[in-house]
């Protein structure tokens, strides 16, 4: 019984990782295919992304969608931040529910929705749609995100530090910046990188919302796609997944290097 | 629990008897309301200048929120409070000279202790090298100066509750509230802690709110102190007038231990009051000038290191008497109590003070005794 189910375990693991890693696996070995053709092997060879270096129109997009997920995030980032202090802090103000239901209310739009009715907006303002009209759009996407996280950590958050920081002299001013913001400021940073990889891979709303001159590297991909996936493609996919599981293996030693002083320091408080 | 440590010798010092005297802290009127329920009730309410005064009363009866009021983090819904004669509604905690130890501590997690402290002589704008002396200053007084370089996360909770004392007295306020200073420290530290917390009171010439749920503590500390429940105050005064003479039996009963007689008003008025106690089967006789009608309900109070105990019976056995039979007795190291059950069923308490080692027991289970009273030993309580 207990070896049978054992081996129903393990068969549902490895089919489970099998599902989400094997598709991954496969584009990173192709990326090093030496053929032209993606689906034959053709030996080890690393020109794909010697031919990557030299596609400037690929290299400008990686660099608008950076520059685009690293202005957006850090826009949403402040928003959204704002917009958790006042919907947890405020207390009962008039359009609180109204309020904290449009703030929501993106999260479950579907993209078309959302990309098509600041394609409108835009249109209507008559504004040059182009990298700032992304940036927008992305920031309205991703604000919310932001918002939701900073909020469930605002809501246990200990009021009295900030009212004892005001009893000391503290202007209210002042204690956000030496008080709150230093203790929130870990929500405030995985709103920031929730943002920053939801403005990288957001194709939607990018879609919309951008005009000439401003394709961002998901688009490119998606339209190169469409005339076959060459080896280049999953060139550049291996090298923004190496980006990404960098910064997971990063964040996850950094939270456990915490866990193990803290639980030093336990010790030390113990022994008095 | 016996009689209460009244503390050392206190200087003559009672502005609360001066009816010229200008109060430091008024309360007028106070009502708090949060949404439909009422967490003070219509409180007024004088301090002195210099006064330690304490707030004693069960969880939950508002003593916090008395106290939030005075440091400016919560506004109240009616009346006014003034400091120095200046109506304090409107200003923020910020500009208000009082400082308050939180009953959470509220220490800023990210700072280390010494900064902790020093938290509020920056805002102060103080110079460097004051702060220093002044975080040392405090980091001695509280005895943690091997800890200044620690996080409140890596410090026992006696040990953070000494911290948050630090930082509420290093700024030296006008006015110093204390919500349950002392709550996590053991009793040795506690007391020493009283002491010093008298003596920079004294030295400083600062006014303390302190409260607290040890009535010992508030009687060692305090000049005067309020009993309250329910967001009333239910009696302001000195320790010794709230142990001797409390106006009520809420007040009686929370202060120590006490045997509460219920009878009713047999005479009243200048020269003394004569209750007949119908359940216990006593007259009990007192110089008190009581202002009641013949046949009111009235209770007596007395405490029981007030009785004598004895197998004789006294002299006029009809007043100020009552005879029982011993029913337990109780070994408290300098006491003993005696729990004396009464013919009709009721049980009062006496206290013997042990002055001389044990051998032999005068008084034993079930021997049947006389419990007598002086005229002024107890009080007729009319509420
Ligand atoms: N912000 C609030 N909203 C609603 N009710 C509150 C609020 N603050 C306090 N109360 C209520 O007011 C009453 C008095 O609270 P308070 O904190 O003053 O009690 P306390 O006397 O300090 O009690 P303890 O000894 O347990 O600290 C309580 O019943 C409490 O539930
Ligand atoms: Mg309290």
């Amino acid at each position: 019984m207990r070896k049978g189910q054992s081996w129903f375990n393990t068969t549902s693991v490895a089919l489970g990782f099998a599902f989400l890693y094997a598709p991954i696996v496969i584009l990173v070995i192709y990326s090093f295919n030496d053929s032209k053709l993606v689906t034959v092997w053709g030996g080890f060879s690393t020109r794909w992304y010697v031919e990557l270096l030299n596609d400037q129109a690929m290299l400008d997009a990686a660099w608008i969608t950076l520059r685009l997920a690293l202005l957006s995030a850090t826009m949403a980032t402040i928003l959204g931040t704002l917009a958790a202090i006042t919907m947890v802090r405020f207390g009962r103000f008039l359009g609180r529910s109204l309020f904290s239901g449009m703030i929501y209310a993106p999260l479950v739009m579907p993209d078309v929705i959302t990309g098509l009715s600041l394609l409108l907006l835009f249109v209507s303002i008559d504004i040059d749609r182009g990298f700032w009209t992304v940036t927008l759009a992305h920031t309205t996407l991703t604000m919310c995100f932001v918002a939701v996280v900073v909020q469930s950590r605002l809501v246990v958050f200990d009021r009295s530090l900030e009212e004892a920081a005001l009893d000391l002299g503290c202007p209210p001013f002042k204690t956000f910046f030496v008080i709150t913001l230093p203790l929130i400021l870990p929500a405030v940073v995985a709103g920031w990188m929730l943002a920053f990889t939801l403005s990288l891979d957001d194709l939607v709303i990018a879609s919309f919302t951008t005009g000439p001159g401003a394709t961002t590297l998901p688009m490119k991909i998606f339209s190169q796609v469409k005339f076959g996936v060459t080896p280049e493609i999953n060139a550049i996919s291996t090298i923004l997944i190496t980006i990404v599981a960098i910064g997971v293996i990063a964040a996850s030693l950094f939270n456990k290097r915490r866990e193990v002083e803290r639980q030093k320091a336990e010790r030390l408080a113990m022994q008095g | 629990m016996v009689g209460p440590a009244i503390g050392p010798v206190r200087r003559a010092f009672a502005p609360w008897n001066d009816p010229s005297a200008k109060p430091f802290i008024e309360f007028r009127n106070v009502t708090k309301r949060f949404g439909d329920f009422v967490a003070v009730k219509d409180l007024s309410l004088k301090i002195y200048e210099r006064e330690f005064f304490a707030l004693l009363g069960p969880s939950g009866c508002g003593k916090t929120t008395l106290m939030r009021m005075l440091g400016g983090f919560d506004e109240p819904t009616e009346g006014s409070i003034l400091l120095e004669g200046k109506d304090l509604v409107g200003i923020p905690p910020y500009r208000r000279p009082t400082n308050m130890m939180f009953q959470s501590y509220a220490l800023f997690p990210h700072m280390t202790v010494a900064d902790n402290i020093a938290f509020g002589l920056k805002q102060a704008g103080m110079p460097k090298a004051d702060i220093q002396s002044r975080v040392d200053e405090m980091l001695a007084l509280v005895k943690l100066e091997k800890f200044a370089r620690r996080k409140p996360h890596q410090l026992s909770g006696g040990q953070r509750q000494r911290v948050a004392l630090a930082r509420s007295l290093a700024k030296k306020p006008k006015v110093l509230l204390l919500d349950e200073p002392l709550g996590a420290l053991d009793k040795k530290l506690r007391e020493e802690t009283q002491f010093e917390l008298m003596d920079l009171q004294m030295n400083l010439g600062m006014t303390f709110l302190i409260v607290t749920h040890d009535q010992e503590e508030a009687m060692t500390v305090a000049d005067r102190i309020a009993v309250m429940n329910n967001g009333v105050i239910v009696q302001v005064a000195t320790p010794a007038e709230i142990y001797e003479q409390p106006n009520s039996r809420y007040v009686a009963d929370f202060i120590g231990d006490i045997n509460l007689i219920e009878g009713k008003v047999a005479s009243a008025g200048e020269g003394g009051t004569r209750l007949a106690c119908a359940a216990t089967g006593a007259t009990v006789e007192t110089n008190q000038t009581l202002t009641a009608a013949i046949g009111d309900e009235a209770w007596f109070a007395i405490r029981p290191e007030k009785m004598r105990i004895s197998r004789d019976a006294p002299a006029d056995p009809a007043v100020n008497a009552l005879a029982g039979e011993v029913w337990d007795i109780g070994y408290l190291g300098d006491v003993s109590i005696y729990h004396v059950r009464l013919p009709t069923g009721a049980t009062v308490k006496a206290t013997i003070t042990n002055a001389t080692r044990l051998v032999e027991r005068p008084i034993s289970w079930e021997d049947k005794v006389w419990l007598t009273w002086s005229r002024d030993a107890g009080v007729v309580l009319t509420r």
